[in-house]
């Protein structure tokens, strides 16, 4: 076109980044990629590779090596055997190889931006400006907890070979998002990268070979879904990070059961983007583009579901429907293009098939035109409408640029739609008043809420899940220490628990006096079991030390609708929380006595040595009390304009397996911990220490405890633990035991993916360090990071 | 993007021989409704990220890059504003209004056959008759900044005479100042009326509202003055004096087109948008092209509806052109200096 035309038209015209580097780069690998293990380039042992495409145009792109079990365990065995020498060096050593790390992506930032897009699609500008920078930003932040991790976390270790499996949507960004804090903090990792998206994963193990990192600190593996099977059952892997979907979420969670594993997992999302009446809603419409209309849509913290209120509903979505008009969507390498490729067929074909469902079930769709493919896998930004909470596309994660609106009435209504779905990734809110924004954030269950913005990620803040949308952190304090455990883990012994002797029924009691009858605690009553069953509880010379109620799977049900009906307790004020655990201790240690004679009784321990476990308890209870209103949360400072405040949240109902011993203090301790976090709780406690927690329901009685924060069921510990873990409106499972009840539990916790904290080793529980503060509130909260804009 | 809302044919200067017509501001305004200046909405650091983001979202290079450059070249109302001006220097500005581009650039532009002249010359109203004189026949019109520009705060009567004084000496387009005051008091009456006289002492010339948003301070200032500015009658709202603080800035521009669109969807009254002070570079010109056609269209980027007020912002898009046209970096003399 000549210039005269163009100044008649005014039309953007083609303007392509070169790809010339990057081809040169790919021709050297026109023989297969290789595999990156123990510091060097191997070709797979199976001999075997696969093709990669331009996703833009469906050509090959490269040919990436076939990773087999030959290769995981080599490289499993190379990170086991860099992992001492690398925890062992001090922290500014691994600070120096992080930050040279950085340097040198910036470096190559171009060559990392062009394949990137090559690879997967996505835009240059969103490579160039958006991914590349953030992997950099990784690294450096990260740089700084290496040098810091001594100092600002003396009482955690790394937890040892971390197996890493990242998907397709940011490979280089979720890439660094594991890799940086993992070696950061002491770990050795083995990386594989997504099957459509391996490319810049192989020049990445390039830098780490210039950066100077050790041999067998970082080793990347290529594969398919097999591969990634193979690390997530390798037995010398001590910790698992994913991010992916929830399908794929779950069966890892499965397969992970009962081996140790630490567990992260980053899953799926259909994240509410709520525009108020008082938004700018000019700038909330640029806050759609971004959030969906952002990396094709293949974002799983996406802002897919759009709620707006009713009374701008019809305004909105002109605007929005104007402004989808002028998105361009075409070759990722263009420079002034919006929308790219979708990254395989695989995926087109599910996003065709879900908006032509939706548009079955009478969803109206709005799409840009696609100028006329030249082949490649590309889908118009859509926007659905006349969309219900009912329809398919409304829950579904379609993980594509389509949108579907509903509308709300009032702030309430829009905080029950927001959390009416499994996920809980992502949340953001538009308004111009504080308050209702302010309002909406604690309200919303997401692990991040964005107000006025959306999409904004920092090396700085936390980004992770609640509900279905997976647990751990990734980014700032709270990331850092999904990649540690506590030292003293080391040295525990596992748990060993022998069978528990019952006294038989018609056994003569071991005490004279009335006979009392210790029954289920549920919803702030006492409770027959519903099976009608008695357990006949030993004292520990073999006699009677009375019955107790043998829950069943209907207890269960009943002791966690009574836990979600009093969820209220989350919104009690710490003050509040505090006053009723020092109440409880209060009472407690009134009748101290009697505890430490029925546990003296039960165990067989000298008196004074059971009244020390009550005064124990006493303290573990004042300890919670004075935690209740200190646990606080982070501001974090990522660099924008404003602050993303990292909230401890409450897990929910929490279902917990005491151990078998000792019977009082490790009950109170977790239930302690627990509700001073604002959980509510089912407790299965020690079977032949039962009588202690029912005799601890009078306290709880009398100490203003609302009915419902806690419920205990007595009986099988394994059989109710399970009925817990399989339980999908429990939020959380902890259970103290053998490793087969943690691989019964966290096994059945993959149906809602509930978090699980199954612990097989002995802990101290009289260690107040131990067991009396952080690292259990770890466990009875989520970080919630709530990005703040501000400016006028 | 922009539906086409009652394009006015029209005789103006600016009509090239194979381009689409043109439209016109067309802003007869509308009684004060508050209801709109109330409910004015602008988050800043959202508005900032989209003013970020839109130069890194749109490029054009090549062939495109020229055109989009000669378009830019037309827009600009080549200004002189100095205690210092003379006539002398004057007619040296509008010598070069007349022909911004080297002859043998236009031709290799192909563009020999197109008359390329800038948007207007702006001067201060003593230098009216004089560019009135030096323009003659170019079609090139004269603006006069006006009502006591640039702090606005002569008297009432004396800011209406000036602009009847501007119209008599031949000025086409007068650029008025708001009182900042009305604006940082809330007295939108006051601020409508003015603007609404200011106009009728317009009469055919074409007004152009300087907002002074440096001075206004917040985004929201700048969207309220926006629309009663446009409710009173104004063909453009301008940004800057080019002698506040801070000039003409992306997110500033963001929002006065937001309300342009706004007042277009609720009206159907088309305003025109002129961003100045500061706007120095090729980049920075393209940058705010990009942001018209994103936000309002097409017809946001032509001459009429689209102005930069600006003085060293032409010598640098002659530079960019020579080196598409050479592929060499030019110096500084080898073109004509306004």
């Amino acid at each position: 076109m000549s210039v005269a035309e163009i100044l008649d038209d005014l039309e953007y015209g083609p303007a392509p980044e070169s790809d010339t580097e990057a081809r040169e780069w790919l021709a050297q690998h026109a023989d297969g990629t290789q595999l990156f293990i123990d510091g060097e380039w191997r070709k797979p042992a199976s001999g075997q590779w696969f093709d990669t495409l331009d996703p833009a145009t469906g050509a090959v792109l490269a040919r990436i090596a076939q990773a087999d079990g030959t290769d995981v365990d080599a490289a499993v065995a190379a990170a086991r055997q860099a992992q001492a020498p690398w925890a062992a060096l001090p922290g500014h050593a691994r600070a120096r190889c992080l930050y040279a790390i950085a340097r040198l992506i910036q470096k190559n930032s171009r060559l990392f931006a062009v394949i990137e897009a090559l690879d997967n699609g996505k835009p240059i500008r969103e490579t160039r400006d958006i991914d590349v920078p953030l992997v950099a930003r990784h690294f450096y932040h990260h740089a700084g907890w290496a040098q810091l991790m001594a100092s600002e976390m003396p009482d955690r270790a790394p937890v040892g070979v971390c197996g890493q499996i990242i998907p397709w949507n940011f490979p280089l960004l979720m890439m660094a998002w594991k890799i940086a804090p993992a070696i950061a903090l002491g770990n050795t990792v083995v990386l594989k990268p997504a099957e459509f998206t391996s490319l810049t994963a192989i020049l990445f193990a390039d830098i780490c070979r210039m950066a100077g990192v050790p041999k067998g600190v970082v080793n990347i593996i290529t594969g398919d879904g097999a591969t990634g099977e193979l690390i997530v059952r390798h037995p010398d892997i001590d910790k698992l990070a994913f991010t992916g979907s929830t399908e794929v979420g779950r069966k890892i969670r499965e397969a992970s059961a009962g081996s140790g594993k630490a567990l992260t997992l980053e899953l799926g999302g259909k994240s509410p983007f709520i525009v108020f009446d008082d938004a700018d809603l000019d700038s909330a419409v640029e806050g759609v583009v971004d959030a969906i209309w952002f990396n094709q849509g293949q974002v799983c913290c996406a802002g897919s579901r759009l709620l707006i209120q009713e009374t701008v509903h019809d305004a909105f979505i002109a605007k929005l429907k104007e402004r989808l008009t002028t998105l361009r969507v075409g070759p990722p390498l263009d420079k002034a293009i919006d929308v790219g490729a979708i990254v395989d067929k695989v995926q087109l074909d599910r996003i065709t098939s879900l908006v032509e469902q939706g548009r079955s079930e009478g969803a109206e769709v709005f799409q840009t035109q696609l100028e006329p493919s030249k082949g490649g896998y590309f889908f118009p930004p859509t926007l659905m409408t006349n969309v219900h909470p009912a329809s398919t596309c409304a829950r579904v994660e379609i993980f594509g640029p389509v949108l579907v609106a509903m509308s709300f009435r009032t702030p309430d209504e829009a905080v029950a739609l927001a959390n009416n779905t499994e996920y809980g990734l992502a949340a953001s809110v538009w308004s111009e008043s504080i308050n209702l924004a302010l309002d909406m954030a604690p309200k919303i269950k997401a692990g991040v809420i964005w107000i006025n913005s959306t999409n904004l990620f920092d090396a700085s803040a936390g980004f992770g899940g609640y509900k279905e949308s997976g647990y751990g952190r990734e980014g700032g304090r709270e990331g850092a220490f999904a990649y540690t455990k506590p030292k003293w883990i080391a040295a525990a012994k596992p748990i060993e628990e022998a069978p528990v002797k019952l006294a038989a029924i018609g056994t003569e009691p071991g005490f004279a006096g009335i006979d009392r009858t210790a029954k289920l605690y549920i919803g702030g009553k006492q409770a027959r079991p519903d099976g009608g069953y008695s357990r006949a509880i030993a004292a520990h010379d073999g006699s009677l030390a009375g019955e107790i109620g043998d829950g069943n799977r209907k207890d269960i049900r009943n002791a966690v609708e009574a836990a979600r009906k009093a969820a209220g307790w989350a919104k009690a004020s710490e003050h509040l929380r505090a006053q009723i655990l020092y109440y409880i201790a209060e009472n407690l240690e009134a009748r101290a006595d009697e505890f430490a004679g029925r546990l003296a009784m039960l165990t067989g321990e000298r008196k004074p040595r059971a009244r020390r476990e009550v005064e124990a308890a006493v303290a573990r209870l004042f300890a919670f009390a004075g935690w209740a209103d200190k646990y606080e949360g982070a501001v974090h400072r990522p660099p924008f304009t404003g602050l993303a405040l990292a909230m401890n949240e409450p897990v929910g109902v929490v279902g917990i397996v005491a151990p078998e011993a000792p019977g009082l203090l490790a009950f109170v301790t977790l239930m302690a911990g627990a509700i001073a976090a604002g959980n509510t709780v089912v407790m299965v406690p020690s079977e032949a220490q039962a009588l202690l927690a029912t005799d601890l329901y009078q306290v709880l009685d009398t100490s203003d405890l609302p009915g419902g924060v806690v419920n205990i069921v007595t009986g099988d510990r394994r059989a109710l633990g399970l009925e817990l873990a399989k339980h999908d409106a429990v939020d959380a499972i902890w259970a103290f035991g053998p490793q087969g009840m943690a691989e019964t539990f966290e096994k059945a916790s993959a149906g809602n993916l509930k978090q699980t904290w199954c612990e097989t080793v002995a802990r101290d529980w009289n260690d107040e360090a131990v067991s009396g503060g952080r690292e259990v509130l770890r466990h009875a909260t989520q970080v919630k990071n709530i990005w703040v804009p501000w400016g006028e | 993007m922009s539906a086409p809302v009652s394009p006015r044919e029209s005789a103006s200067v600016h009509h090239l021989p194979n381009a689409r017509p043109e439209v016109h501001p067309d802003n007869p305004g509308i009684p004060l409704d508050l209801e709109p200046v109330r409910a004015m909405r602008a988050n800043l650091s959202a508005i900032q990220r989209r003013a970020a983001t839109l130069p890194t979202r749109r490029t054009v290079k090549k062939q495109w890059q020229a055109a989009w450059l000669v378009k830019a070249l037309q827009c600009i109302d080549l200004t002189t504003l100095a205690g210092d001006d003379t006539e002398g220097r004057v007619r040296r500005l509008c010598a070069k209004a007349r022909q911004p581009l080297r002859a043998d650039i236009a031709e290799a532009l192909g563009l020999a056959d197109r008359r390329i002249t800038v948007g207007a010359v702006c001067v201060y109203h003593r230098f009216v008759e004089t560019a009135c004189q030096a323009l003659e026949g170019s079609g090139i019109p004269v603006a006069a900044v006006s009502t006591g520009f640039p702090a606005g705060l002569s008297p009432f009567e004396t800011r209406l005479a000036e602009i009847e004084a501007s119209v008599a000496a031949g000025a086409g387009e007068i650029d008025i100042v708001i009182t900042r005051e009305h604006v940082l008091n809330g007295n939108w009456q006051a601020l409508y009326d003015e603007v609404k006289a200011f106009k009728q002492a317009c009469g055919p010339a074409h007004m152009k509202a300087i907002l002074a948003t440096g001075d206004l301070k917040t985004l929201r200032n700048v969207g309220r003055a926006s629309m009663v500015a446009m409710q009173a009658g104004t063909d453009f709202i301008k940004t800057s004096t080019g002698k506040e603080g801070v000039n003409a800035t992306l997110p500033v521009a963001l929002v006065m087109v937001r309300a342009i669109r706004a007042y277009r969807e609720a009206t159907g009254n088309v305003v025109g948008f002129k961003p100045a002070g500061g706007i120095s570079t090729a980049k920075d010109a393209m940058a705010f092209q990009f942001l018209m056609k994103e936000e309002l269209g097409n017809d946001w980027l032509q001459p009429s509806l689209f102005r930069f007020g600006a003085s060293s912002l032409l010598a640098d898009i002659e530079r960019q052109l020579e080196y598409y046209v050479t592929g060499r970096y030019a110096s500084f003399d080898h073109h004509a200096m306004a």
